[in-house]
């Protein structure tokens, strides 16, 4: 039996009526007498699913609407058209139950009060939240383990770090164990490792919980990690939703080689396009047809020490993809 | 309702471990606010003593007796939401509020009550201390106490409710501070702060008796003092009610369409 999706969306629309007006005094004065709108459609006609304890990565470009499709997908924004369901309720109508089970995590926004101990305001989401004391001391205990928060507990928010604020703002917004995640960039402006390790620890949120995860990123490591299943949408519009292996399948048709040669100053040009030569090593970009032939042609004709074959990296796929 | 219990609960925790961060500022807030009763209860004492000890009704022990407790009433019922608002709606933050499974007006309640309560320390000695500076006229019944603890509560939820509601404005523009100013002037006058409202002149008073502000501030202050009669604390209570309720079915109704309109365009 087929289970029923976490997050259903259908034709979804979303339409902003923005001001406009030139640029000028004259412009300034005319925009009192009239108004002049401007409709922005930032979401154009999305349809997708979410099957429970999925992670899937929602990519795009700046202003593609994603953030715009994860605030209606939590009820912040009222959609124009089209149908939306997360865990079977209809998110702008701001359903108790439904926001009991939900959370969105955007970059900059904070969960957490400024001016007191962070584990003051874990202790103020637990009264929102209205989560048993047990359930609430288990469920923080195994957060603070997982993110290492134990020393950042009694620090007032506003003496942590960038990164260590994030990790307890991702932690406030899980006490309640939400079934469903909405990730917007939650590992912006993060040094590797901070991102390395709030990267891990929602590999683990999910597989502990079974929890649904949508998640944008700019940083493809994250996607790489976490997300099996990629969507992307760019000028509103889905662009793809498969399986990360399917998307360098479908956009990318080449293969990058990498040789390692015996020789110096080698001129491998009628082999592929050379992408880089540093000393002996040489990176190749081949048509993924021919991958074999030149790997083959490279290893009878050449002293190759070490060669391999691999996709091109993500973001060249991504970008890609955006250049369609 | 144990539910509601708890949540403020936790709220006053956390307003109160917030303001003691902010301890200077909020002394100084704190002492304009005790300030400005004070230089109108010196103004008027000094036309009081200059014409011969009396304006309309009111000798300087009066007038002391009035500032005094108009400081306490409007330590106790004055909120600042309306300027939070325009910051919440700007920067999004409403917009965490908003996820939350608990209505946002609950932790404002809450910050508010626990500020009181807070500043009370501060209020009573403060009370203490003009009493025995100006040697008001003001004696103490049982029975008026408690009508004017109940005219206090109402007024605190009556203007809390109206300052909520005109905070929302600021889902649709963001110049509402010019709208503050407004209410904040014509409450200056009409609340009684300036002056004692049966001072002003005659068509001032009849506006007055239908807006709000008087309710809100004046009339827990009159009848603290023992100045009304039966009649006209009834009236006074029935006034109350009625912009208790008025202002709560505003703020329903403004609060469903500033959504409408805040989850329409996003922040």
């Amino acid at each position: 039996m087929a289970t029923t999706p976490d997050i259903t969306i259908q034709n979804l629309r979303k339409t902003y009526v923005v001001p406009e007006r030139d640029t000028g005094l004259g412009a300034a004065i005319k925009s009192l007498i009239v108004r002049k709108t401007r409709d922005v459609e930032a979401v154009k006609d999305i349809t997708f699913t979410v099957e429970p304890g999925e992670v899937v990565g929602f990519l795009g470009p700046n202003g593609a609407g994603k953030t715009t499709t994860l605030k209606m997908l939590s009820g912040l924004l009222h959609p124009t058209s089209g149908d939306i369901s997360v865990l079977g309720y209809t998110p702008f109508n701001r359903n108790k139950e439904f926001l009991q089970q939900i959370t969105l995590v955007m970059g900059q926004r904070n969960q957490l009060i400024w001016d007191i101990p962070v584990g003051d305001s874990f202790e103020r989401n637990r009264a929102i939240y209205r989560l048993p004391t047990d359930e609430y001391n288990h469920t923080r205990d195994e957060l603070v383990d997982l993110l290492d928060l134990a020393e950042l507990l009694p620090k007032p928010v506003r003496n942590l770090s960038l990164g260590e604020r994030m990790k307890c703002e991702v932690a406030a917004a899980l006490l309640h164990r939400p079934q469903v995640l909405f990730l917007d960039e939650p590992t912006i402006g993060l040094d590797v490792t901070m991102q390395r390790r709030i990267r891990t620890f929602i590999g683990e949120y999910n597989k502990r919980y079974n929890a649904t995860v949508l998640l944008t990123s700019h940083y493809m490591a994250d996607v790489e990690a976490l997300c099996k299943r990629v969507i992307i949408i760019h000028h509103g519009q889905l662009l793809f939703d498969g399986a990360l292996t399917e998307l360098v399948n479908r956009f990318s048709p080449h293969k990058t080689i990498v040789v390692d040669l015996d020789i110096e100053q080698a001129d491998l040009s009628n082999y592929g396009d050379v992408i880089t030569a540093e000393g002996n090593r040489i990176t190749l970009r081949v048509p993924k047809s021919e991958t074999a032939t030149v790997t083959g042609r490279l290893l009878a004709d050449l002293p190759v020490i070490d060669l391999t074959v691999a996709d091109p990296p993500i973001e060249e796929v991504i970008e890609q993809v955006f250049s369609t | 309702m144990k539910h509601y219990l708890e949540i403020y609960w936790a709220f006053f925790k956390t307003t109160i471990a917030v303001q003691f961060q902010y301890r200077a500022s909020m002394s100084i807030w704190m002492i304009g606010r005790v300030l400005e009763p004070v230089v109108y209860l010196v103004v008027w004492a000094t036309v009081a003593n200059a014409r011969g000890g009396m304006v309309g009704d009111y000798n300087p022990e009066d007038f002391a007796a009035y500032y005094i407790v108009l400081m306490i009433v409007n330590q106790f019922t004055f909120t600042w939401v309306m300027h939070e608002y325009d910051y919440r709606i700007r920067q999004g933050a409403l917009s965490v509020l908003l996820l939350k499974p608990v209505h946002p007006i609950h932790s404002d309640i809450a910050d508010n009550i626990s500020y009181k309560v807070l500043m009370s320390f501060i209020v009573f000695p403060t009370a203490i201390l003009l009493y025995i500076l100006f040697d008001p006229n003001l004696l103490f019944h049982l029975q008026t106490f408690a009508l004017f603890l109940c005219a206090l509560t109402i007024a605190f939820f009556m203007r809390f409710f109206i300052e909520w509601t005109l905070a929302l404005i600021a889902f649709w523009t963001t110049r509402n501070e010019a709208i503050n100013q407004m209410y904040f002037t014509l409450g200056l006058f009409l609340s009684g702060r300036i002056a004692p409202i049966e001072l002003l002149p005659n068509l001032v008073q009849q506006i007055a008796n239908i807006l709000p502000f008087r309710w809100a501030v004046a009339f827990p202050v009159e009848l603290m003092l023992g100045r009304l009669s039966n009649e006209q604390i009834w009236h006074g209570f029935t006034m109350q009610g009625m912009w208790l309720v008025i202002s709560l079915v505003l703020l329903k109704i403004v609060w469903r369409s500033g959504i409408k309109k805040y989850s329409a365009v996003g922040s």
